[in-house]
């Protein structure tokens, strides 16, 4: 119990501390691509800035539409939150070092972070806002629509492992990773395009599309529940980011330094080329996002599945 | 669900208020849209947000006095809007300038094109949802122009460069060799730019046969510049009306062939390359002389009227002014290209997605502060 408790304490405490870096990064990924400094002014190249957002933020009023659906408006924060969180229990950091290691692990991890989209459609329900409706339908029917292939890409990976358990789909990859399969590479491209529309990044970012629906649906929000929603795309980022070095760069393998290590530069080296992305490209519309998911990216992965279990019947 | 449920839902149409506070709606630009789901049915555009009545104001200014005025009718392209307003004074005044002063007017006014153009094209790729990376970068290129107006000037922004009878001041020391390193460097970063935007596949799927603009309707709403040379209308001041000393540069005109978004975006690339030549030629052939004013400030002219158009980074600048014979102009009418350009819009955007309008506004350039005057 006691055992369980700390844990509990210490994946919040990573996960405060995990989006806080990963906003500053971000926020300077993004200023060297586009040829400035970002911030500076915070600390040794503005690391304190998050700090400084977060105690802003918090001192910020709470301002609520006066039209908006009172319970609605105020629970979507915590649905946008609390999801990705739970998600880190599953999460294998180390040999041991895994809060819960679930024998239907990535099943619980992929039901759990659905439970998301409900967040974000509530805030673009109860905000009564054109713009935030718009975000929130958008987002319920991108997320929806990416959850089959990016879900079918899984099931290669499982298929291979054997195992719904994160830690068996590791020890499954003692000897090689599972990228250097072909079949794999094509899973993990398809998984990578859909993750990133799952967790709404660019080029891929349509709910909060900024150019037409100026923040989509996190319009109306603003000081700590607005950074509600930044902590939980953030949170996001992080999982879909451990979830794809779990299935496909080996997890916690590598030699000479401690699994934790290899663990976290993976995934953190996997976050750098969602951001890298999200500064390169242009936003994609909505309808060819759509059809894409449906007509490219679930073949592809169907046809994956089908090779692959042939490939492990022969 | 059989058809007697279906009919008790009941579908409206959904309004919806873009602006006049709108990250891409260009300025305050109020579109009020109609939607069915994220298609557009109707789309109205509301503009005046930005209305300081300058043609009544330049009612009352003597005609020196109205050329910071200018200034803020289009202000990323200030000394294009001078040169508009000075060119046309002196076709009242009968007024004929020196050579040196025509040179030194053709490089301000094509170093301002490519910054005008500059931020069209990143605004646009902003627009696409290209997050501020395009932006950035043509607001860096962008800066160097910008460093020269400085000292050629003294501005940044509103120039306030142009005389009537010549420019403020002659070119500093040095700043050709400034300028010739400049056109070497923006011609790679053009490159760079085709590279890195043009042919990007999420770009040409969201530009490419959005907001077709056919030759005809374009001619018919008097859209000029680049979106008009992007229909394929080969129609461009510099070539058809030449003045200053255009007809003794070499350059071409891009044109477009659909009239999409995407040509438009291109044609104002190519633009860029093309002004780039026409600074280097106008630089090697500038002639001595003194190009400064020698006249002065207040001007009688006869009683008569006069039109005078030039082409503006966005389009076709015409400047209407009577004369009375006073120090005042007695009416000033000014033909701004936004505002002839703006008006297109809701032939283009119907039946379209709600993402294509940006997409279509952005491509067209407008620019609220001469659209409203």
């Amino acid at each position: 119990m006691l055992m369980m408790l700390i844990a509990g304490i210490a994946v919040l405490a990573f996960i405060s501390a995990s989006a806080m870096f990963l906003i500053w990064w971000e926020r300077k990924v993004s200023a060297h691509i586009q040829s400035r400094f970002g911030p500076m002014r915070v600390g040794w190249h503005g690391v304190l800035q998050p700090i400084a957002d977060a105690v802003k933020l918090l001192l910020k009023e709470d301002i609520r539409p006066a039209e908006a659906d009172k319970l609605v408006w105020w629970l979507a924060p915590f649905f946008a939150v609390v999801p990705p969180v739970m998600a880190f229990a599953a999460i294998p950091f180390g040999k041991s070092l895994i809060p819960k290691d679930l024998n239907v692990g990535i099943l619980y991890i992929m039901a759990i972070s659905s439970v998301c989209v409900i967040g974000i459609f509530m805030a673009g329900w109860g905000s009564n806002n054109k713009y935030s409706l718009l975000g929130g339908m958008r987002s319920a029917a991108q997320i929806v629509s990416y959850e089959i292939p990016m879900i079918l890409s899984m099931i290669t990976v499982v298929m291979h492992a054997n195992s719904l358990s994160m830690q068996k789909i590791v020890e499954a990859q003692s000897r090689h990773w599972n990228i250097l399969h072909p079949n794999m590479l094509l899973a993990a491209l398809v998984y990578t395009i859909a993750a990133t529309a799952e967790v709404n990044r660019a080029p891929f970012d349509i709910p909060e599309a900024e150019s037409e629906l100026v923040a989509g649906f996190h319009t109306e929000y603003s000081g700590m529940k607005f950074a509600m929603f930044f902590i939980g795309e953030y949170t996001n980022l992080f999982i879909i980011a451990a979830i794809s070095t779990t299935l496909f760069f080996g997890g916690w393998h590598g030699p000479f330094l401690p699994p934790v290590v290899w663990f976290l530069s993976k995934t953190y080296l996997c976050i750098f080329i969602w951001m890298w992305v999200r500064w390169t490209f242009p936003r994609a519309r909505v309808d060819q996002l759509m059809a894409f998911a449906w007509k490219v990216l679930t073949p592809i992965a169907f046809v994956n599945l089908a090779i692959t279990g042939w490939l492990l019947l022969k | 669900m059989n058809t007697s449920q279906t009919k008790d839902i009941c579908t409206e149409e959904f309004l919806i208020n873009m602006g006049p506070q709108h990250p891409s709606t260009h300025g305050v630009l109020s579109l009020e849209l109609k939607l069915d789901g994220e298609m557009i049915r109707d789309c109205t555009a509301h503009i005046g947000y930005l209305h300081r009545s300058m043609e009544k104001l330049a009612e009352n200014r003597t005609y020196t006095q109205f050329i910071p005025y200018t200034d803020r009718l289009d202000y990323v392209a200030s000394m294009n809007n001078n040169m508009g307003y000075v060119m046309a004074v002196e076709k009242l005044l009968n007024l004929e300038i020196s050579d040196r002063a025509k040179y030194i007017r053709v490089i301000a006014a094509e170093l301002n094109r490519i910054a005008s153009h500059l931020i069209a094209i990143g605004t646009f790729a902003q627009d696409l949802g290209a997050f501020a990376t395009p932006l950035f970068y043509c607001f860096r290129e962008r800066e160097k122009i910008i460093d020269i107006f400085d000292q050629i000037c003294g501005n940044r922004l509103t120039y306030n460069y142009m005389r009537i009878g010549g420019v403020q001041f002659d070119l500093p020391k040095g700043i050709d060799e400034k300028i010739k390193k400049f056109i070497k460097y923006m011609r790679s970063k053009v490159d760079d730019y085709d590279w890195l935007l043009t042919y990007n596949t999420i770009f040409l799927a969201r530009s490419k046969h959005i907001g077709l603009l056919p030759k005809d309707l374009a001619i018919n709403y008097s859209v000029s510049g680049p979106n008009l040379r992007a229909s394929g209308v080969k129609w461009d001041l510099r070539k058809d009306e030449p003045y200053l000393v255009y007809e003794k540069l070499e350059f071409d005109i891009p044109v477009g062939e659909n009239g999409d978004s995407w040509d438009r975006y291109k044609v104002r690339l190519e633009e860029i390359r093309q002004s780039l030549k026409i600074v280097e030629q106008a630089l090697g052939a500038l002639p001595e002389g003194d190009p400064t004013v020698k006249i002065g400030r207040i001007h009688k002219p006869s009683p008569s009227e006069i039109y005078l158009r030039t082409e503006n980074p966005r389009g076709e600048l015409g400047f209407f002014i009577i004369s009375d014979g006073s120090a005042y102009p007695y009416r000033l009418k000014i033909r701004s290209p936004s505002f002839s350009n703006l008006a297109v819009l809701p032939e283009l955007v119907k039946g379209l997605k709600i993402a294509d309008i940006v997409c279509i506004l952005g491509s067209l350039d407008i620019l609220m502060g001469e659209t409203d005057r």
